[in-house]
């Protein structure tokens, strides 16, 4: 565990990089399919034009998350971000594809080591008020699960959950209450305190601050990257907005309808972004030095996932978009060190 | 909650130092109507009077030897041939004081329609759980046998199957269950399949908690609301559908009398203006029954989201 820098810097990213893998996807899928009911069979019988529905949430992606460093995972709404957290996270399993986590598939480990493995993972939800069980009092919300798997006794319950809440900012004074007597920061912390409670090393935070107010994000940040330091965490820090990932990531790693579009680390993102979705998502960004904008913003709605565009799934949007793109999935390869895309702009140049 | 939003990190929530919990809410909430409270009341002599009916009735009806015939059908207010005791609501026809016979009779009814109120909700509620969390197969398997029982109807199938099962106490318990867990397994499974997709039931999974305690410790609680209200409700059916079965003479023994039976006993002197037989254990289990309803009723109101304000 120590062995690792938790001091952020192109030096300690460098140094991440030869970590171990915490986690690791490959070519993981997640399919939604909703059967069709009774009456739906009949009218497909008649001749109506139903039929399954099947989403592909998350299509064939790559991912590593390495000891010690924060992934930022971007993406537009509905592209699967949250579907991708949770498959990481164990509490939804892959319908393709396979998870190794510390090297060793995830779905081949026993009970004991399922369960630690899942402890070692956790989530910190998007709906801070949806995330909390309303009907629990909050040194139950944060105390249960340690005294479950005997992380702590009964004895010491009351100073290790009053230990968990001090430690995610809150007064122990108030355990007693119920979450509905929070404001949305504090349920985060709650949420927080939960997670950390159960002392894990690696944790998905799916756009954990996104419904809070601005100047209560920033403090919940702040509250992330101090425990990173005091813990020695590592984290997938999902987004939808690439400036809040950007102070915070050392890796970025940009996903369009399911599928990673564009994956490097962070200042080369900023700097040299490649792939034409990440540049749009770029230009979004309010940013201080003001870019060179080649195009305003993104042009289009999302596609629905029910009927992705065939071939480069960003084609009906995009500026550069030509003949092979409507046809060919492109391929994530490797376009600099460390620096992946997939788009076939980038064989064209080549 | 609003004020405190802007405050640093160790952060102060700003309500009052009594903490609001749920059931304190709930209570205040309940009390607002009168009449509710006014059932509740009712309803809580009524099951004093139930529990304590031996050390609280003038006569054990059961107890054949304190029977006297010749006492038999005598009008409310009569004094018994001994005279010892006044009957208050009369007698029947086996000179059994009727305000004795109707204290007995309630305890009869409540306990079977309490019992099998309970029985039937701790397993409508548990398959109806099962059948949300586990979904797939194990849904439609149980919401199939749901369907089925809730297609037929509830006396119909309770006369069969204690046509089967024969007379007696448990065996109306044991009938009444079985017309009645579908109730509240369709109500339980609506609630849960809207809960469990809630993001609280991914972080118990997500600590590895395991499953009963997620599906108990943690859904349960959160489909309490509409299932104490199916209940309350369901309590008051049950009595009424026993005291029906016994009317019908396919309940409780003779021996011991519920309201129903008690009511179907004096039937037959009905138009020989010998009323109080069926009529005062009639009005008792009318009151039973409005006064779980009332209960019910505005428990229904407090407890449903949608009618917050
Ligand atoms: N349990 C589910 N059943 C069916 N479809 C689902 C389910 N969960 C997600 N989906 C679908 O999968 C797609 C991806 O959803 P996901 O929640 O992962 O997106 P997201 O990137 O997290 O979006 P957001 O920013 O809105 O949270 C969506 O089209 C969604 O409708
Ligand atoms: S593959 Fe084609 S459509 Fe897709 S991003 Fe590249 S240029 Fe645009
Ligand atoms: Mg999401």
């Amino acid at each position: 565990m120590s062995t690792t820098s938790t001091v952020r810097s192109a030096a300690s990213v460098a140094a991440g990089e030869a970590a171990a893998p915490i986690i690791e996807l490959r070519n993981v899928s997640k399919r939604f399919s909703k059967k069709l009911d009774f009456a739906g069979k009949i009218a497909q019988k008649l001749g109506a034009p139903v039929k399954d529905e099947t989403v592909h949430a998350v299509d064939g992606v790559d991912l590593v998350v390495r000891k010690g460093e924060v992934v930022g995972l971007v993406g537009e709404s509905g592209c699967g971000k949250s579907t991708l957290g949770r498959m990481v996270a164990g509490i939804m399993p892959a319908s393709g594809g396979e998870i190794f986590w510390h090297g060793r598939p995830l779905n081949s480990l026993s009970g004991a080591e399922a369960r630690h493995a899942k402890l070692q993972t956790q989530m910190i939800f998007q709906d801070p008020y949806a995330s909390l069980n309303p009907r629990m009092r909050v040194a139950d919300i944060v105390g249960e699960a340690p005294l479950v798997h005997g992380l702590t006794r009964r004895a010491e319950w009351d100073a290790y959950v009053d230990n968990q809440m001090r430690r995610a900012g809150l007064d122990p004074a108030f355990k007693r209450r119920y979450p509905h007597q929070f404001s949305g920061g504090q349920r985060q912390r709650i949420g927080i305190a939960r997670a950390l409670a159960v002392q894990p090393e690696f944790i998905v935070c799916d756009e954990a601050v996104a419904a809070l107010d601005v100047s209560i994000q920033a403090q919940i940040l702040n509250l992330f990257m101090e425990l990173r330091q005091e813990l020695n965490l590592t984290y997938l820090f999902i987004s939808h907005d690439l400036g809040v990932v950007e102070h915070l990531s050392d890796r970025v790693v940009i996903m369009y309808l399911g599928r990673v579009v564009e994956e490097a680390p962070a200042e080369e993102i900023f700097a040299r972004a490649n792939h034409p979705y990440t540049q749009a998502l770029l230009a979004e960004v309010p940013r201080i030095e003001a870019r060179k904008k080649s195009f305003a913003g993104i042009k289009g709605e999302i596609p629905s996932p029910l009927a992705p565009p065939p071939g480069c799934h960003f084609h009906p949007r995009c500026p550069h978009a030509f003949d092979r793109c409507r046809v060919e999935r492109p391929a994530l390869k490797e376009i600099a060190p460390g620096h992946k895309s997939a788009c076939h702009l980038n064989d064209k140049v080549a | 909650m609003s004020a405190s939003t802007a405050s640093p990190a160790a952060t102060t929530p700003a309500r009052a130092p009594k903490v609001e919990t749920p059931w304190r809410r709930f209570v205040s909430e309940f009390c607002e109507s009168k009449l509710a409270l006014a059932g509740l009341i009712v309803f809580a002599i009524i099951v004093f009077i139930a529990i304590f009916a031996p050390w609280l009735s003038p006569q054990n009806p059961y107890d054949l030897a304190q029977l006297d015939i010749m006492d038999g059908r005598l009008e409310p207010g009569a004094r018994d041939g001994a005279d010892t005791m006044t009957y208050w609501l009369g007698t029947d026809d086996q000179g059994r004081d009727m305000l004795s016979g109707i204290m007995y009779g309630l305890r009869i009814s409540l306990l079977v329609g309490a019992g099998s109120a309970i029985i039937a909700c701790a397993v409508g509620a548990s398959l109806g759980l099962l059948a949300a969390y586990a979904g797939g197969r194990t849904d439609t398997v149980i919401m199939r046998l749901v369907d089925l029982q809730l297609s037929f109807p509830t006396i119909l199938a309770a006369l069969m199957i204690l046509a089967f099962l024969g007379k007696g106490i448990f065996n109306v318990v044991i009938a009444l269950v079985i017309v009645e867990w579908a109730y509240y397994a369709r109500t339980v499974r609506g609630t849960a399949l809207v809960e469990r997709r809630r993001e609280y039931i991914e972080a118990a999974q997500c600590l590895a908690l395991p499953t009963r305690r997620v599906i108990f410790r943690h859904l349960l609680p959160n489909c309490l609301p509409p299932l104490i209200v199916v209940a309350t409700m369901q309590i008051a059916r049950a009595i009424a559908l026993e005291a029906t079965l016994s009317f019908l003479g396919l309940g409780v023994p003779i021996t011991e009398p519920s309201l129903g039976l008690l009511i179907s006993n004096g039937y037959e002197y009905m138009l020989s203006g010998k009323y109080w037989i069926s009529f005062y254990p009639g009005i008792a289990l009318l009151i039973t029954i409005v006064s779980i309803n009332l209960v019910g009723d505005q428990m229904r109101d407090v407890l449903n989201p949608r009618l917050k304000k």
